[in-house]
């Protein structure tokens, strides 16, 4: 095995190596516009770097704990286009912070290099390590205002449990280091053809403990809606997106690799975290005034509905979770791009009396975010109706009929409180109203997560054949 | 053909230009929708008269298609077709369409651009429902047509609009998530079957199923149509989102949105599950008859009187319901004929409330009366529509009724005669429109202008359509030949084996005295439908 490849690492290099340019230039000269511009460049430079890889790249091992495969080059890919929406979309929010900006970029550069790691890693170890540097860079991240109280003990709060979940997941996986003496990925799967060892069922389940922590999944959702209200709203996004979507990513590895060994319990262990997240995200969401807060149980209600095309198994289960998880990024990072517009870190837009009146003031960014919350709704025409279906295809090809019905009720219980928002915004017009300020990065942003939307809800056959084509190399 | 593809996309354009244009000035908005409406009745027109015999000729091709890929990898096609159905209901669209954008023409004063635009969006998606042959492409459709709706209700109704418009639409989402399951289903039990994915209604239809799956896959069709059409007991969303949108938005609501309802019923249920149709048959009669029942009582407990026109609308969808389950072929184009008469009548109705509310600022019966004095043409005409809807003979309300239960008497001679009863209920209800709004002591003093003439336009219009169907019915009847299930070259696709409808031809009917309503299509030259084999 050849052990550095040079050029399947080029994109993670890429990725590092920009964090620590950025670190360095601050040290030079402390410029917003330079931090961000450099941050920018950097990850554009990491898409041309994955772009030479392509998505039908031929797994190609760097060190026994990274493989970069089509896979990993989609996933990794995702992560970084929706970074770079992130950093678009953060330049004149954080501009309206009188403290130290600059800093900002590189935790969001490291995080997003911790993400990569994990969708890549085929080991224990570098998942473990990709988890912490993603991590500990959003414990930063969303303290990063220290002087608001909220958003202080928000990130307080994420420190504590994550680390307390880390804790159940290094358990976890030292139990299956115990069983099968390895701490590859496929080690699992290898040992249990030869004997089943007792140990391997209890130490994925507490893995799953981690693992449903970071996915905010039921009953592990508690922290989601007190940090998704306390962090800054781009960061905010960046937990419901890049933060869950390279820990699912993950799994999807994980689980492909070691499925042999534990499909069947996994599947009715993953159904009923399915169920579960779906009917309490979608409830409790119910109760809430706080758009962000809403935002947040809506995300539990979404990585429900994934779960519930992953249960299901298979090259096709893989393409409807991985097309769902595109969906979901592009909807939820344009509806917190709305709420980024709208707000400073001084004040957050996040009651729902915020957006009242909002279509009359500003149509443009009221009616794409019309479109964002049908999209979360499932409403044709948005790339979230073709997610939700392709979700439901998965369920139904593999009857598993609850989880079905169960999506179907949760996500009618779920288009009330999208509507409520919905309501509001065309509702007479208020005075209180925060002025919408955006740069042309943000727009720019908003503009593209809106086309891709509706590109993908009426013509989704090129991301179809682009996510085929990545899932295939996991099944080669 | 470019011409099905042209009716569809001329409501969207409209719909645009529509939102540009009335920006400046919101007369351009009315007239682009006017226009745009307009000639998409003319293009069904012309496309009728070149296609005609396809509508009756066995074997011909659809009267117009239009099938394109969309989404290779699951099987879906852009799939638009059109036979006698679909060209009557289409037709009806645009008929109601136009007349929903007439009488918004004094009413809607504010935000009229984005008014219009969700209006011709709504019309356009009901065309899209009627034309798509591809399940995926229908189920489209069919939640697309939604979200304007939406809208119309929750910015241009009336005071508890929003209540009643996140009512609306919850119950038609939730119900049409059961219909998309159904539609994955059964695409995968086809799947399973042949190797091949296809949504397209042809391949689906002849897709074996055993006993317990196609009944399963059935209701979760059925929970879409059953909530649209409205069944009791799953109608309750109705009253209150027909009572609350805006005048324009009851018409397309009780004249069309319904009918895509009692359409899915007769182009997917019956065709695509005809064992499981059958299983069920009794009970989906039975709730039919509670409606009609159900309806006329709550019709008349009413004093609003736009939800006293919204429970009619259950009393008389229920008779639609009957028909399409009674296995008939009479009572197949009766449900049909219902459909057209009633979304022109309570088309009407709906727009009457609406210009009474206008003038006075109540719908409150109890305030009204004596009002025939000051607004005799309102009132002459009002009592007009309303004879129709109670199903004066004449007018097309009684075809269509007297043809299904005609039918259903040859199924089911208890159901037949309990849903008479209906009818009965329907004359109490319609007399008290009548005497409590407009004749009376008009204790209150109440005084209004009498119809505009746009208005008094727009109402006798829709009269002598009415008259038209309840008179001379043949070219509806004529246009369905083929739409008929029994059919040899039916246009409404049959699983294999599964003819065994009884074969009620018109001319049956006419040798038992019923020439005068069913003469003209017996003795049209084109076709003697004794003759097919």
């Amino acid at each position: 095995v050849n052990l550095f490849d040079a050029r399947a690492s080029v994109p993670l290099l890429i990725l590092g190596g920009t964090t620590v340019v950025v670190m360095l230039a601050i040290v030079v000269r402390r410029s917003h516009a330079l931090a961000a511009g450099l941050t920018v460049a950097g990850l554009l430079a990491t898409l041309a770097g994955l772009a030479g890889l392509g998505l039908a790249a031929s797994p190609r091992p760097i060190t026994p704990l990274l493989t970069m495969d089509g896979f990993a080059v989609f996933g990794v890919g995702l992560l970084v286009l929706a970074t770079l929406a992130i950093a678009m979309l953060s330049f004149q929010y954080m501009a309206g912070y009188d403290g130290w900006r600059e800093e900002y970029y590189v935790l969001l550069l490291l995080a997003t290099l911790g993400a990569a790691v994990l969708v890549a890693s085929t080991h224990f170890a570098s998942f473990f390590l990709g988890l912490e540097i993603l991590s500990v860079s959003l414990y930063a991240m969303i303290a990063f205002f220290p002087r608001r109280r909220l958003s202080l003990e928000a990130g307080l709060k994420y420190l504590v449990l994550a680390a307390a979940a880390a804790s159940f997941l290094l358990f976890g996986m030292a139990l299956l280091y115990a069983a099968t003496g390895t701490l590859r990925f496929e080690g699992i799967a290898e040992v249990w053809q030869v004997a089943p060892e007792p140990l391997i069922l209890p130490g994925v389940v507490l893995m799953f403990v981690g693992i449903g922590f970071k996915l905010a999944l039921v009953p592990f959702h508690m922290w989601t809606p007190d940090i998704y209200q306390g962090a800054p709203a781009p960061v905010a996004a960046y937990v419901a997106t890049v933060s869950k979507g390279a820990i699912l990513l993950l799994l999807v590895r994980f689980f492909h690799l070691a499925e042999p060994a534990l499909g069947p319990t996994l599947r009715v262990l993953l159904g009923a975290l399915a169920v579960a997240s779906m009917l309490v995200g979608n409830l409790l969401a119910l109760l809430q005034q706080n758009v962000k807060r809403i935002l947040a149980y809506s995300s539990i209600a979404h990585l429900g509905y994934l779960l519930v095309a992953f249960q299901a198994q298979g090259p096709m289960a893989a393409s409807a979770a991985a097309f769902f998880l595109t969906a979901y990024f592009v909807t939820m990072l344009g509806a917190f791009a709305v709420v980024t517009l709208l707000s400073t870190p001084t004040h957050e837009a996040e009651m729902i009396a915020d957006y009242r009146g909002l279509f009359w003031r500003h149509p443009g960014l009221a009616g794409t975010f019309t479109l964002m919350l049908l999209s979360l709704a499932g409403i044709p025409l948005t790339a979230g109706f073709m997610g939700k279906l392709w979700v439901l295809a998965a369920g139904t090809f593999a009857a598993s009929w609850v989880p079905v019905i169960v999506l179907v009720a949760a996500s009618s219980v779920g288009l009330y409180y999208y509507l409520r928002i919905i309501v509001a915004m065309y509702a007479p017009a208020t005075d209180q109203l925060n002025p919408a300020r955006g740069d042309v990065g943000a727009r720019i942003a908003l503009g593209a997560l809106t086309i891709v939307l509706v590109w993908f809800g009426v013509y989704p056959g090129k991301l179809l054949a682009a996510v085929g084509i990545a899932m295939a190399s996991l099944w080669r | 053909l470019a011409v099905i593809l042209a009716i569809l996309l001329i409501p969207i354009l409209g719909a645009l230009l529509a939102a540009a244009a009335g920006r400046a000035s919101p007369s351009a908005a009315r007239w682009i929708s006017l226009v745009a409406l307009a000639a998409g009745f003319g293009l069904c027109l012309v496309a009728w008269a070149g296609h005609r015999a396809r509508l009756w000729t066995p074997g011909a091709a659809w009267m117009l298609e239009l099938d394109a890929a969309w989404i290779p990898a699951l099987g879906i096609r852009f799939h638009l077709a059109m036979d006698g159905l679909s060209l009557l209901l289409v037709l009806l669209t645009f008929v109601l369409g136009i007349a929903a954008v007439l009488v918004s023409w004094h009413e809607i004063h504010q935000r009229v651009a984005l008014f219009h635009l969700a209006l011709l969006s709504v019309l356009a998606g009901i065309v899209a429902v009627f034309l798509a042959m591809d399940l995926f492409l229908f189920y489209f459709a069919w939640e697309l047509m939604l979200v304007p709706m939406y809208f119309l209700i929750a910015i241009w109704g009336h005071e508890n609009r929003r209540y009643a418009a996140i009512k609306f639409f919850i119950f038609t989402q939730a119900s049409g998530l059961l219909m998309l399951v159904a539609i994955l289903a059964l695409a995968f039990v086809r799947y399973r079957q042949t190797g091949a994915f296809s949504f397209d209604y042809r391949d689906l239809v002849g897709t074996r199923m055993d006993g317990n799956a196609g009944l399963w896959i059935m209701l979760g069709f059925l929970a879409a149509f059953a909530v649209k059409l409205p069944v009791v007991p799953l109608h309750t969303w109705l009253p209150d989102a027909h009572t609350e949108a805006p005048t324009a938005g009851s018409v397309v609501l009780a004249g069309l949105l319904l009918k895509t309802g009692g359409y899915g019923i007769l182009r997917f249920v019956l065709p695509m599950f005809p064992e499981a149709a059958a299983r069920i048959a009794g009970l989906m009669m039975l709730l039919a008859v509670i409606g009609i029942l159900y309806g006329a009582f709550m019709a008349f407990a009413q004093t609003d009187l736009k939800r006293l026109v919204a429970y009619t609308s259950v009393s008389h969808m229920g008779f639609v319901l009957l028909g399409a389950f009674a296995h008939d072929d009479l009572a197949f184009r009766g449900a049909v004929v219902q459909m057209l008469a009633h979304g022109l009548s309570t088309g009407a109705l709906f727009a009457v409330a609406g210009m009474v509310q206008m003038r006075l600022h109540t719908r409150d019966l109890a305030r009204m009366g004596g009002l025939w004095a000051t607004a005799p043409l309102m009132g002459g005409l009002t009592v007009a529509f309303v004879m129709s809807s109670v199903g004066l003979p004449g007018l097309g309300d009684f075809l269509g009724e007297f043809l299904v239960l005609l039918g259903t008497y040859r199924t089911s001679i208890g159901f037949a005669v309990s849903a008479a009863l209906g009818m009965i209920a329907a004359i109490v209800y319609g007399l008290k429109v009548v005497q409590r709004a407009f004749h009376g002591p008009n204790v209150l003093g109440l005084h209004m202008h009498d119809l505009l003439p746009l208005e008094s336009g727009v109402l006798l219009v829709m009269l002598a359509v009415l008259f038209g169907i309840g008179l001379r019915p043949s070219p509806v009847i004529e246009a369905l030949q083929r739409a008929i299930p029994s059919d040899p070259s039916s246009t409404i696709a049959q699983a294999p084996g599964a003819r065994a409808r009884k074969s009620n031809r018109i001319s049956d009917t006419v040798d038992h005295g019923l020439s005068p309503l069913a003469g003209p299509t017996a003795s049209h030259a084109g076709y003697e439908p004794g003759e097919t084999p």
